[in-house]
C-alpha cells in the first residue's frame, strides 16, 4: 500500500514507468533524477503523507527503499 | 567580414505549429484570435488572444524534460528543433564551438511565476518548487536550445520587450558576419497569455477591448483600438554563407543589414513623429549599402494601437520619402496577433517567405482608411510581387528599435 502510493509520486514526479521503480532503484543512477529532482520529490512526499523531512535527512535518502523505511520510521 | 544567409526556419504559431501551415495562413489571410481559453476571462476587459493551439510539448520534447520547462521554452525547443531540421545540418560532424544561439523573450516564465506565486501564497515558502527559477528566468530558452543540440558556441538571450527578437536576430547576423561563429541559431519566445500579464497590458490601456475576435486586430485602420496579445515561437538558423556552400544547404535568403537605436523619450510612448524607428531604418539600410529605393517590402511593427501605427507610418514617410507611397507594408500581426518577444522571429520568417516565395502576406480586416496612416498596407489580400529587398520592424517598451534588412539570394 504505502509501497504503491510512494512509487505513484514517484512516477509522476520523475517521469519513469512504474515497472522502473523497485526497492532498489537509486533515484540518481536509476530513475535519472537530479538534484533538483529529489528536492521536488521530497516536497510532493512531505505534500502527500502530511510530514516534515528535514535536509539532514533528505540527504540521506538515495533509493526508493530509503524512502519506504524513512516514512515507515516516521509512522512508529 | 562573412555574409550571411538563412537556412533554416521552424516556428509554432497562433496560425500554425510549422511553417507551412503558417505561411498558408499568413498567405490566405487566416487570423488565430480567438477568445481566451487558458483562465476566465469574465473579469476582464479584454476577452481575446491568440493562442497556440494544438501544441503537444511532447511531440517535440522529452516528457519528464518538459515539465521541468514553462510553456515559453517548450515553445523555444519545438521551434529550434524544426529550424534545425529544416537546416540539414548534420551536427554530429560539426565543430559545435562554432554553433551558438542568440534568443529573445520580452518576458520569459510568467506563468511559472505566477503559479509559483500562488503556491508560496498559499503554502509557504518550502512549497515553492526547485524549478521555480530555472523555468522562469528569460535565458533559459538559449540554454536549453544550447542543452538540447549540444551548441557551444556564442551564446546569449536578449530581453527587449517587443524587440527582443528581432534584436536578437540582428545580433546573431552580426556574430556570424564577423566571424565569431559560423551558425547561429537564433529567434524568440514568448507565452504571456496569463492572468497577470493580460490585466497589466489591459490596465495599461494598450489592448484592445473589441469583443470580435474576427476584427479586433486591425492595424493601420481608423478604427483600430488597441493590440491583441498573441503567443508562440520561431527560429532561424543564420550560417555564414560559406559554410552554408561549403555543406551544399539550402538557402532562403539573405540577411544584410541591421539598425537598433533607443527612443531615449518615454517607457512606453514611442518618440514624436516615430524619429527613433526611423533612425533604426535608416541604419538597417545604411548596414546594407542599399538606398531607400530599393526596399520592396516592409513587414511592419503595426501592432493595432492608435500611437504605434501612426507613428511608424511617420517614421516609414520620414525614412523613404516619395517612396514610402510606392513599397508595400503589412502586418502579418493582424493574424497573429502580438506575440511580444517572439514577434520579430515570426515577422522575419514571414518576411523571408515574402521574398523566396514571391508573395506578400496581406494586413487582414482593413476596412477604413486613417487619414495619418495612408501607406499601401496591403490590405486583406495576399499580392504576388518579386521582393529583392525587405525590411522587418519591431519596436519595445523601453524604446527599443531594431530593424532587419533581408535581400533575396
Amino acid at each position: 500500500m504505502e509501497f504503491e502510493k510512494i512509487r505513484d509520486i514517484i512516477v509522476e514526479q520523475l517521469g519513469v514507468d512504474p515497472e522502473e521503480v523497485t526497492m532498489e532503484s537509486s533515484f540518481i543512477d536509476d530513475l535519472g533524477a537530479d538534484s533538483l529532482d529529489i528536492v521536488e520529490l521530497i516536497m510532493a512526499l512531505e505534500e502527500e503523507f502530511d510530514v516534515e523531512i528535514p535536509d539532514e535527512d533528505a540527504e540521506k535518502i538515495k533509493t526508493v527503499g530509503d524512502v519506504v523505511e524513512y516514512l515507515k520510521n516516521l509512522e512508529k | 567580414m562573412n555574409r550571411v544567409v538563412i537556412t533554416g526556419i521552424g516556428a509554432i504559431t497562433p496560425i500554425g505549429n510549422n511553417i507551412d501551415d503558417l505561411w498558408n495562413s499568413l498567405i490566405n489571410g487566416k487570423s488565430g484570435i480567438d477568445r481566451i481559453s487558458r483562465f476566465d476571462v469574465s473579469s476582464y476587459p479584454t476577452k481575446l488572444a491568440a493562442e497556440v493551439k494544438d501544441f503537444e510539448p511532447t511531440d517535440y520534447i522529452d516528457k519528464k524534460e518538459a515539465k521541468r520547462m514553462d510553456r515559453f521554452t517548450q515553445f523555444a525547443l519545438a521551434s529550434a528543433k524544426m529550424a534545425l531540421a529544416d537546416s540539414g545540418l548534420d551536427l554530429a560532424s560539426e565543430d559545435l564551438d562554432r554553433i551558438g544561439v542568440v534568443y529573445g523573450s520580452g518576458i520569459g516564465g510568467i506563468e511559472t511565476l505566477e503559479n509559483q506565486q500562488n503556491i508560496l501564497r498559499d503554502k509557504g515558502p518550502g512549497r515553492v518548487s526547485p524549478f521555480f527559477v530555472p523555468m522562469m528566468i528569460a535565458d533559459m530558452a538559449a540554454g536549453l536550445i544550447s542543452i538540447t543540440f549540444g551548441l557551444k558556441g556564442h551564446n546569449e538571450t536578449i530581453v527587449n520587450a517587443c524587440a527582443s527578437s528581432s534584436n536578437a536576430i540582428g545580433d546573431a547576423f552580426k556574430v556570424v558576419e564577423r566571424g565569431d561563429a559560423d551558425v547561429i541559431v537564433t529567434g524568440g519566445s514568448e507565452a504571456a497569455i496569463t492572468p497577470l500579464a493580460i490585466a497589466g497590458f489591459c490596465s495599461m490601456k494598450a489592448m484592445s477591448t473589441n469583443e470580435d475576435p474576427k476584427t479586433a486586430c486591425r492595424p493601420f485602420d481608423a478604427n483600430r483600438d488597441g493590440f491583441i496579445m498573441g503567443e508562440g515561437s520561431a527560429t532561424l538558423v543564420l550560417e555564414s554563407l560559406d559554410h552554408a556552400l561549403k555543406r551544399g544547404a539550402k538557402i532562403y535568403c539573405e540577411i544584410v543589414g541591421y539598425g537598433a537605436t533607443a527612443d531615449a523619450y518615454h517607457i512606453t510612448a514611442p518618440a514624436p513623429l516615430g524619429e527613433g524607428a526611423a533612425r533604426a531604418m535608416k541604419l538597417a539600410l545604411k548596414d546594407a549599402g542599399i538606398a531607400p529605393n530599393d526596399i520592396d517590402y516592409i513587414n511592419a511593427h503595426g501592432t493595432s494601437t492608435e500611437y504605434n501605427d501612426k507613428y511608424e507610418t511617420m517614421a516609414i514617410k520620414n525614412v523613404f520619402g516619395e517612396h514610402a507611397y510606392k513599397l508595400k507594408i503589412s502586418s502579418t500581426k493582424s493574424m497573429t496577433g502580438h506575440m511580444l518577444g517572439a514577434s520579430g522571429a515570426v515577422e522575419a520568417v514571414a518576411t523571408i517567405l515574402a521574398i523566396k516565395n514571391g508573395i506578400v502576406p496581406p494586413t487582414i480586416n482593413y476596412e477604413t482608411p486613417d487619414p495619418e496612416c495612408d501607406l499601401d498596407y496591403v490590405p486583406n489580400k495576399a499580392l504576388k510581387m518579386d521582393v529583392s529587398y525587405a525590411l522587418s520592424n519591431s519596436f519595445g517598451f523601453g524604446g527599443h528599435n531594431a530593424s532587419l534588412v533581408f535581400k533575396k539570394y
